[in-house]
């Protein structure tokens, strides 16, 4: 980032330009959220702010062997993705909204959208959105606006995180939220079909859900369009290598988080959300979308497309405000997915499965350790009950070196003794092993 | 030309009434489709909606802008367009017969009544 002036001299010049004093500029801000002062040490030298931040940094333990899922996963990124993205060419967030001067961005957009229509199973995708959780509440939202009513069901299957945004986003805007939930490991069906009505604007469910299971929707599908209601499936793209598309299913939406497509995990990002959709409903999605057309010679080149729906031309009106793009995270997932191809990309997705399978069995094999949810099939990650307290478990197997799961009890009731344990391509049958050995040492 | 039977909006459409109904047509007004360019969308409301004067009731879209378009009184949509989703063509060449949008059961014919006559509406245009 550049080094910007702002001294006082220059402060005074610019209020005086615009005839206002430093309280008039930020009289919008109410005093109540106004900071007196916030707490910073006094300036310091280069050398000292270096030597504090590499302090700081050294807090974090990025040591860790993870097994720590839950939306986003510690996936194996080749150096060859961070070359490419690094190009001066590409490296910025910003919208090409002047596609003269922007051609290899938008392809390299256009790509991006092809490549998660066709993970998806679906015919149009957007150039993204902000992260996973963004996108789902941009499609609920999109999905009342296509049906013109005012009701979501939303299985408890569904990423915890994602469902308090949505609640946050919709508190104030006359939306019931309905919530189905999950006992059995799958989305629950019975509830499901009984809350389904003529108000029903979608259906929201995960796929693998939240607790690592694999479903199939297709009979959801088809009672919620029964009714007039769409269904938005929020999906883990790495999984779609080898299992059935949402758009397979009978998905109207289907949104993401795009972490895992090369993106390293960084707490609070930045992270890419993906959308995609039916054709027919291409006018009422949030986002910009990138399209492919011929110049006045006949050349071949891109365009943003639909932008007259976009907060930069309809600004309030806009189909959505915070339809942010990540445009450099979603390069980087299509040179991810480019480098691995389509084999690669199901042998990745086969690996984390087997592996995630081989540790599932390792685990349980503990006498301790209970299955969760027997017998239903998973991708990646799964639960398991402990015999005591999930949380303290993991606390104490960080100090042996492992990030080795989430506590369920954090978002879900009676779930006191179950933890998440996510498994990718980077786990070692020596790293399973060893997780198994620490686990039952602390048990 | 403003046709001179029909009533106007500052925002360019005009409305019809047949003789004594309570059913008021809407439409765009020629000059409002030159403005716009290439029609390319317009996303129709569904009969049953109410509509309030001067509030939007619809969008259109054009290669340059998506454009509100707003009701002239206040009532109920009993009729909409749906043909004129598919040939957008005919704002250009039909635009205040064929290319009616939507029929409005009116709540208050006097609204009607008080809209602009063609000639302040062609006033406003030359203005």
């Amino acid at each position: 980032m550049p080094f910007i002036a702002n001294t006082a001299q220059q402060r005074k010049q610019m209020l005086s330009e615009i005839g206002l004093s430093m309280d008039e500029l930020f009289s919008d801000i109410s005093s109540e959220l106004m900071r007196e002062n916030f707490n910073l040490p006094d300036q310091v030298g280069e050398m000292e702010v270096v030597k504090c931040l590499a302090e700081l940094a050294q807090k974090n333990s990025t040591h860790l062997t993870c097994f720590l899922g839950g939306g986003f996963y510690d996936h194996f990124i080749p150096s060859a993705v961070y070359s490419i993205i690094s190009r001066s060419e590409f490296y910025t967030a910003y919208t090409p909204y002047q596609p003269e001067l922007s051609q290899g961005t938008l392809q390299g957009m256009y790509e991006y959208q092809s490549m998660i229509c066709r993970l998806c199973g679906t015919e149009a995708a957007n150039a993204s959105l902000y992260d996973g959780g963004t996108a789902l509440y941009e499609a609920m939202m999109m999905a009342l606006r296509i049906t013109r009513r005012n009701k979501i069901i939303i299985d408890d299957s569904v990423n915890p995180i994602y469902r308090v945004m949505i609640q946050s986003y919709t508190r104030n805007l006359n939306i019931e939220l309905d919530k189905s939930h999950c006992t059995t490991g799958l989305a629950n069906r019975d509830e499901i079909m009984s809350l389904l009505d003529e108000d029903t604007g979608a259906v929201i469910l995960q796929n693998p859900n939240f607790f690592g299971c694999i479903d199939d929707f297709t009979e959801i599908a088809e009672a919620a369009h029964k009714k007039g209601a769409l269904l938005i499936v929020s999906c883990y793209p790495i999984s779609l290598g080898i299992l059935k598309t949402p758009g397979e299913m009978g998905a109207d939406i289907v949104t993401g988080e795009g972490q895992s497509l090369g993106i390293p995990m960084s707490f609070g990002g930045p992270y890419l959300g993906f959308m995609a959709t039916r054709m027919k409903y291409v006018r009422k999605m949030p986002g910009r979308i990138v399209g492919k057309t011929t110049d006045t010679k006949g050349r071949e080149g891109y365009v943003l497309t639909l932008q007259t729906r976009e907060q930069h031309i309809r600004r309030d009106k806009a189909t959505s405000n915070i339809c942010s793009n990540e445009a450099l995270c979603a390069l980087t997932a299509s040179v991810y997915l480019s480098l691995l191809g389509k084999d690669g990309l199901k042998e990745t997705a086969q690996l984390c499965a087997d592996k995630a399978s081989y540790a599932y069995q390792r685990l349980t094999s503990i006498p301790a350790v209970k299955q969760r949810f027997k017998g239903k099939w998973f991708f990646n990650e799964f639960v398991i009950d402990l015999p005591t307290d999930a949380a303290e478990v993991i606390g104490s197997l960080i100090e042996k070196g492992f990030a080795a799961g989430f506590p369920l009890s954090r978002y879900y009731n009676n779930m006191e003794n179950s933890m998440l344990i996510a498994v990718t391509e980077k786990r070692t049958k020596q790293e399973i092993g060893m997780l198994a050995e620490a686990l039952e040492a602390v048990l | 030309m403003v046709p001179k039977e029909l009533k106007y909006l500052q925002s360019h459409e005009w409305a019809r009434r047949e003789k004594d109904s309570p059913i008021i047509t809407v439409g765009l007004t020629d000059y409002a489709i030159e403005q716009l360019g290439d029609i390319v969308f317009l996303e129709l409301p569904a009969v049953g909606d109410k509509v309030v004067k001067e509030s939007e009731f619809c969008t259109i879209e054009s290669v340059k802008a998506a454009s509100d378009l707003y009701a002239p009184v206040s009532g109920e949509i009993v009729e909409i367009n749906e043909g004129l989703t598919e040939n957008l063509e005919l704002f250009k060449a039909d635009p205040y017969e064929q290319a009616w949008i939507i029929k409005i059961k009116a709540d208050d014919i006097a609204e009607f009544e008080s809209l602009m006559k063609a000639e302040e509406y062609e006033k406003q245009l030359k203005g």
